[in-house]
């Protein structure tokens, strides 16, 4: 596929996929904030992972010199994407495989259920994939006949529960398990009435149920972790195993791929196979690694397509400081320890990509207008920072998005006149006196109107004081 | 030495104590301490709430300002992060180079106090008496920005009469955040809860910290919820010494919360 490009890349388009939330951050937090099941579920699973991912990094003696090696290989693979992605097709081509490139999600939905169709398949078996969900595929492929099937323990319950993903790694980080017990009792086809919410009843009902698909469908659609473009290599790391029945066992593999998940070479993978699971799952290597070229006659799938995705991406890269956001492994460790996440779940944030790096990532595949709130989501900690294995500045990226950001009028005008205050001393010691009549405002502030109001809800406002520091200065 | 110092806008305005603590402090210690009288406001607001080209005149000023100075102090971790990390990006953002790389060089002569004392001055034992039980918020900017480890609460170890508690999850935000404080009122109100009830679990009877904002935060949270634990930036709790208390100064020494 070919075409003549004039002009700026454009943003992800509105009206498929999940990158676009139904209302601004607060609003939807603030319905979160108020779900104490979900505050516990999410205190419980964010800290256990924390600890876990805490200390087998602490065990590695060259984790910071690692995580530069994976920051310098993303930027430089960002720098030459178009030649690496072309290298990429080339090499998959030679190995048999069959390379699609789609500019968006309509494009990529479209090319999948092409392919789908004309195997005859009205199923499809799929791998956990952040891709597939940013594209609405699953929503295309059943408006076209054709059944998705969640393989991932956690993405099969967020599909039969009917929810939406709440976490990059685990998507259903905010159920517990007498929840998963119900949503299996009333979705799961053939699952025994007698189920009780132990995990290990749980996963053995999941395993009866996907063994059963697996084996009968032969088409399956995965996304990818890291594709080679030295030789044509796809990489999927999983920890369930469940992901490897589908890129083994049936005919023919369809992998949907963001173009920015592309490395130079295949030692490249040394890097991230190390940051990835210590970072992610907390494990010190993945349980589940599979790797394939192309096609190998007589053995795994005998039809191999990979559709590369743009979907905003070429516009994201455009911005020379926005751009560090592509270099994410989505291994949601930002999630883990992000003291906003921790508090409000990933639904909050309205896109699949949740959390700290879903606040910098999300607006910029839309366009910042689409998500105005999100840049705003996060109190600027820089604990996502460190905990990045790629150290992508997050809040450096926040602070970037936000200049960007449209601002309420009020708000603007507010700031003008502060800055010109700041930058005139009489008239900012003036201000400053005036803030001695703040019990206009009330007792301790909570008078004041909104979006003030917003803090004096739970705050006091200090005291004023006498008199400032200068006038003390002065008086000296 | 000759110490400017940069009092912060907060600090200046609402919690003055913790500025006129700084300067105790610095020339109880010997040194010589001016106010140069043409400074606001860093900025940090602006930059932070999405108006960096409102910003700019105030980067020219403060580097305007103190660039005359060697040394320059501050009693906050977040402002020295602005002056640090943001006013370069805020001047190049504008095209003004020139400016950026003199705001480069203030920013490596601008110390957050804790900084100061331990990196410049080297003292980790300035002297100071504080009988009280006291936990220590170590604030984001001052923790993940400047980097300051374990330098206040070295500074706080070496205080006379001051009972140190381990404040539980120290690391996490206090939720404070500046707009974002009022713009996801709601978020940072249940990180606020978190961090109140770790104060309180520590029975400390007062809570430190090297920032006025996470302090004004913390204390507007106590305060509501009718406990007595005060706020007192490291500062005032680094002042004050013996004979002061037997002076009875001790009037001034603590910010209220």
């Amino acid at each position: 596929m070919s075409r003549t490009f004039l002009g700026m890349p454009t943003t992800a388009p509105k009206g498929v996929g999940h990158l676009r939330g139904a209302e601004p951050f607060p609003a939807a937090a603030r319905r979160a904030l108020s779900d104490a099941q979900l505050r516990r579920n999410l205190g419980h699973a964010t800290a256990t992972i924390r600890a876990k991912s805490g200390a087998v990094v602490a065990e590695v003696p060259d984790w910071e010199q690692l995580r530069a090696a994976g920051s310098a290989i993303k930027a430089d693979a960002m720098a030459r994407l178009p030649e690496l992605l072309e290298q990429l097709e080339q090499r998959v081509t030679d190995a048999g495989g069959v390379v699609h490139w789609a500019a968006d999600a309509n494009e990529a939905n479209a090319i999948v259920v092409d392919l789908v169709r004309a195997t005859g398949s009205d199923r499809v078996i799929k791998v956990k994939s952040m891709v597939t969900q940013e594209i609405g595929l699953n929503e295309a492929l059943e408006a076209a006949g054709i059944a998705p099937v969640e393989t991932d323990l956690a993405e099969l319950i967020v599909q039969l529960g009917e929810d939406r993903p709440s976490h990059i790694l685990v998507p259903a980080i905010h159920r517990n398990r007498a929840e998963i017990r119900e949503i299996f009792l009333r979705a799961m086809p053939g699952v025994d009435p007698g189920l009780t919410d132990e995990p290990a009843v749980l996963a053995a009902a999941a395993r009866r149920f996907l063994r059963q698909t697996f084996l009968s469908t032969p088409v399956a659609v995965s996304g990818a972790n890291f594709a080679v473009a030295e030789t044509g290599t796809l990489a999927v790391v999983e920890s369930e195993g469940n992901g490897r029945m589908c890129l083994t066992l049936p005919r023919t593999l369809i992998t949907v791929m963001g173009v920015e998940k592309v490395v130079p070479t295949w030692r490249d993978l040394e890097v991230f196979l190390q940051l990835l699971p210590r970072a992610s799952t907390g494990e010190r290597m993945n349980p589940y690694t599979s790797m394939w070229t192309g096609v190998s006659p007589g053995d795994g799938p005998q039809e191999f397509h990979l559709v590369l995705l743009d979907n905003g991406r070429s516009a994201v890269l455009a911005d020379e400081v926005g751009r560090q956001a592509l270099h994410c492994i989505r291994c949601s460790a930002c999630l883990n320890v992000c003291p906003v996440y921790e508090r409000t779940g990933g639904h909050a944030y309205g896109s699949v990509y949740p959390g700290p790096i879903g606040a910098v990532l999300s607006p910029q595949l839309t366009g910042v207008a689409d998500n105005a709130s999100l840049p705003y989501a996060s109190s600027l900690c820089g604990a996502c920072y460190d905990a990045c294995p790629v150290k992508i500045n997050i809040p450096e990226l926040l602070v970037h998005l936000r200049d960007q950001a449209p601002h309420p009028r009020g708000e603007s005008a507010a700031m003008a006149a502060a800055a010109y205050a700041m930058d005139h001393p009489a008239l900012y010691a003036a201000a400053q006196r005036a803030t001695r009549l703040s019990r206009l405002t009330g007792r301790r502030g909570r008078g004041l109107p909104p979006p003030l109001s917003g803090w004096t809800a739970d705050r006091d406002l200090p005291e004023p004081p006498a008199q400032t520091f200068r006038q003390w200065w002065a008086s000296r | 030495m000759r110490i400017a110092l940069f009092v912060t806008c907060l600090a200046d305005t609402v919690f003055p104590e913790a500025a006129k603590a700084t300067v105790r402090l610095l020339e109880r210690l010997g040194h010589e301490v001016v106010f140069p009288a043409g400074q606001t406001c860093c900025g940090q607001m602006h930059v932070n709430t999405g108006y960096q080209a409102q910003a700019v005149s105030l980067v020219r000023r403060h580097v305007r300002v103190f660039d005359p100075y060697d040394v320059v102090v501050a009693p906050s971790g977040s402002c020295v992060g602005s002056v640090r990390h943001q006013h370069a990006m805020v001047a190049r953002r504008a095209g003004d180079v020139r400016l950026a790389s003199r705001a480069e060089s203030v920013a490596a002569r601008t110390f957050e106090l804790s900084e100061l004392l331990v990196d410049v001055l080297g003292v980790t034992d300035v002297g100071a008496f504080f009988p009280h039980r006291v936990t220590y918020h170590p604030t984001c900017h001052s923790l993940r920005m400047l980097r300051v480890a374990d330098r206040p609460v070295r500074l706080l170890r070496a205080v006379r009469g001051l009972e140190l508690v381990e404040l539980p999850a120290a690391e996490q935000c206090c939720g404070f955040g500046g707009t974002f404080a009022v713009k996801n009122a709601d978020t940072s109100s249940a990180m606020l809860a978190d961090k109140l009830r770790h104060v309180l679990s520590t029975g400390a009877d007062v809570c430190a910290a090297g920032d006025a904002s996470c302090l004004m935060h913390i204390g507007g949270g106590l305060s509501r919820s009718g406990s007595a634990v005060r706020t007192v930036h490291l500062a005032e709790i680094l002042a004050p010494t013996e004979p002061d208390r037997a002076g009875g100064e001790r009037s001034d020494l603590v910010v209220r919360s």
